[in-house]
């Protein structure tokens, strides 16, 4: 039997495997277990096939040929460090964000001490050092990199991709130093132009081959064949898949997932987003096709005074600020009262990552009238919403929460989807959509038609 | 002068008024100066691309129709970012619509990174002699 692929995901709370019959393009077993990152990560592995194996037969080969994702362990944290807010360190956010990065912190211009030995308390997986266009500025990212390279063992991994003509001299810069330095492609080669591909693949290289076995991750592989990118990349990769199909096999077409958390809500658009109208200006630097933004204060477990803040704004239901401070103390949601205040702020969540991760329209009067100007992209076009997550899935009501991503006429200059079709990732298959896709993209794509519920 | 300094010269944006910039360009070559003459609707990007591939000592901008302030929206971030931050940047025109006190208006394309600002009907020869020579005299470009 060679049929089966196994998927698994090492989150940060659980540990969770699928296996795949390919022939039948079926999901025949599921497993989910606490995660045992801290101790052996091989030990939930192991629980997880063990209840895999007793709903279907699955051969030691099989278990060799399966794939992994992961953010256990933190995720895979990056800084990003660049010059202009609006500019590099902007595309320097958005490459780490691709690749599927926690950014946990970003700084602009020349770096302070203060801001250095707060990165060396952050330990950063990845440190991104963004700077100047090709040709452009030097003396930022020299000035950053020799404050880098006073850093102790905390910061190690170093991925340069700003202005190319500074990599002869950043190298001089590290020689003598133990750290792993990575020269790439700037991010910005160009005023207003956004090359982050070559950075993603060298993000995910480098998690794939040092970050994984920091973090005791890539003890896996004695059971599995590898962890081949974080959790994050592997929800974008599907979303990548599902929107564009593959080959023959028609996609969606172009879509957004909505991932809400207990910490974080996640946010992919796969889209253009051109202006509709010939006469809107597009101004700020370009979007990449596939976006991914990350809320760091959006989340249902640990973000709730932040919450409660955005809720004031809200009618809320008698009782509402008791009910969330019984959640603050670590209650889950089950009487009818708390489900519903559950569903309020997920609601809230997906409306709120979705304004900031559309575009906006910024009106300006001059002498012939109106000029609309748009920032970031044009979603209201978009017809497909796909949610995932626990807080949308266990709300009892889906499509309530995923109706906070639609367009309002109160509000026209944020571009929100206007008419999309919403579907519902149930069995919690993105993951495992994303990697198979890099094995086998025709059965992935059918596995999520399949899986996939329109609500 | 031993090495003329270069300057480029254009207007900005989506202003087509093109007199300005020419009068400007040749008062500045008369003077001595290597002028790099874009002409007329030239794109901040274009300026900033043209400054690095030239080395350029100064940009004289133009604008007549008042829209300026719009078609320079987020050029001094990407002046930064291109390594111009040292290049001397004036502004001459009608800069907003209508009447205006050029004192005003100052102070917000100061804002935008212009060393100089300039209301309309401006002696070009003075800007020259006075204004440009001594800002690149301190700067050491001449």
């Amino acid at each position: 039997m060679d049929n089966i692929r196994l998927l698994v995901d090492f989150g940060s709370t659980f540990t969770k495997a699928i296996a795949v019959d390919l022939t039948k393009v079926e999901v025949v077993a599921a497993a989910r277990v606490p995660s045992t990152v801290e101790t052996d990560i091989t030990m939930g592995l192991e629980e997880a096939l063990k209840i895999i194996s007793a709903k279907t037969k699955i051969s030691n080969l099989e278990k060799k040929e399966a794939l992994a994702c992961s953010s256990a362990a933190g995720g895979l944290r990056m800084v990003c460090c660049g010059f202009v807010p609006e500019l590099t360190s902007k595309a320097a956010n958005l490459a780490a964000l691709g690749a599927g990065a926690k950014v946990v912190a970003g700084y602009s211009y020349k770096l302070t001490q203060q801001e250095v030995k707060e990165i060396e308390a952050l330990a950063p997986d990845i440190l991104l050092l963004a700077g100047g266009t090709d040709g452009g500025d030097e003396q930022v990212i020299l000035h950053n990199a020799r404050m880098l390279a006073l850093t102790g063992r905390a910061v190690k991994n170093i991925i340069v991709a700003g202005n190319k003509t500074t990599h002869d001299e950043i190298k001089a810069i590290f020689r003598n130093k133990t750290k792993n330095i990575i020269y790439t492609r700037n991010v910005m080669p160009e005023i207003g132009t956004l090359d982050a591909a070559p950075c993603n693949r060298e993000i995910r290289e480098l998690f794939m081959k040092n970050i994984i076995r920091a973090k005791g991750i890539a003890k896996a592989k004695t059971i599995i064949k590898d962890v081949i990118m974080p959790t994050p990349s592997a929800v974008l990769e599907a979303a990548k898949l599902i929107s564009g199909g593959w080959k023959n096999e028609g996609g969606f077409g172009e879509l957004i997932v909505i991932d809400p958390g207990g910490a974080t809500t996640d946010v992919h658009s796969i889209a253009q987003g051109n202006p509709v109208k010939s006469d809107i200006m597009m101004v700020g630097l370009p979007e990449p096709y596939e976006k991914r933004t990350v809320e760091g204060d959006l989340g249902l477990k640990y973000n709730l005074d932040r919450l409660l803040e955005l809720a004031k704004e809200k009618e809320t239901p008698p009782g509402f600020e008791n009910i969330v401070k019984r959640f603050h103390e670590g209650k889950l949601p089950a009487t009818e009262a708390e489900i519903a205040c559950h569903r309020l702020l997920s609601r809230l969540m997906v409306e709120v990552a979705l304004e900031r991760h559309a575009g906006k329209i910024e009106i300006i009067y001059g002498p012939a009238g109106e000029k609309l100007m748009q920032h970031g992209k044009d979603l209201t076009g978009i017809k497909s919403v796909i949610g995932t997550g626990g807080p949308i899935i266990f709300s009892g009501n889906p499509r309530h929460i995923l109706e906070g991503v639609l367009f309002h006429e109160e509000n026209p200059f944020i571009l929100k989807p206007k008419n999309p079709a919403f579907y519902l990732d149930e069995p919690y298959i993105l993951f495992a959509v994303g990697l198979l896709s890099q094995v086998e993209p025709d059965k992935a794509l059918k596995l999520a038609r399949k899986y996939l519920k329109q609500i | 002068m031993k090495k003329p300094p270069t300057i480029i010269t254009g207007t900005v944006g989506m202003d087509a008024h093109v007199i300005g910039t020419k009068v400007v360009s040749r008062a500045l070559r008369d003077a001595g100066f290597k002028v790099v003459e874009l002409g007329m609707q030239v794109t901040p990007e274009e300026f900033i691309s043209v400054a690095q591939e030239t080395r350029a000592d100064a940009i004289l901008m133009t604008s007549l129709y008042g829209m300026a302030e719009l078609d320079l929206k987020g050029f001094n971030e990407k002046r930064q970012e291109a390594g111009l931050g040292d290049v001397l940047l004036y502004i001459g025109g009608n800069l907003v619509i209508g009447r205006y006190d050029p004192k005003e208006i100052e102070p917000r394309f100061k804002k935008l990174g212009f060393d100089r600002v300039y209301p309309p009907e401006t002696d070009i020869q003075a800007v020259i002699e006075t204004d440009l020579k001594s800002d690149l005299r301190a700067r050491g470009r001449i």
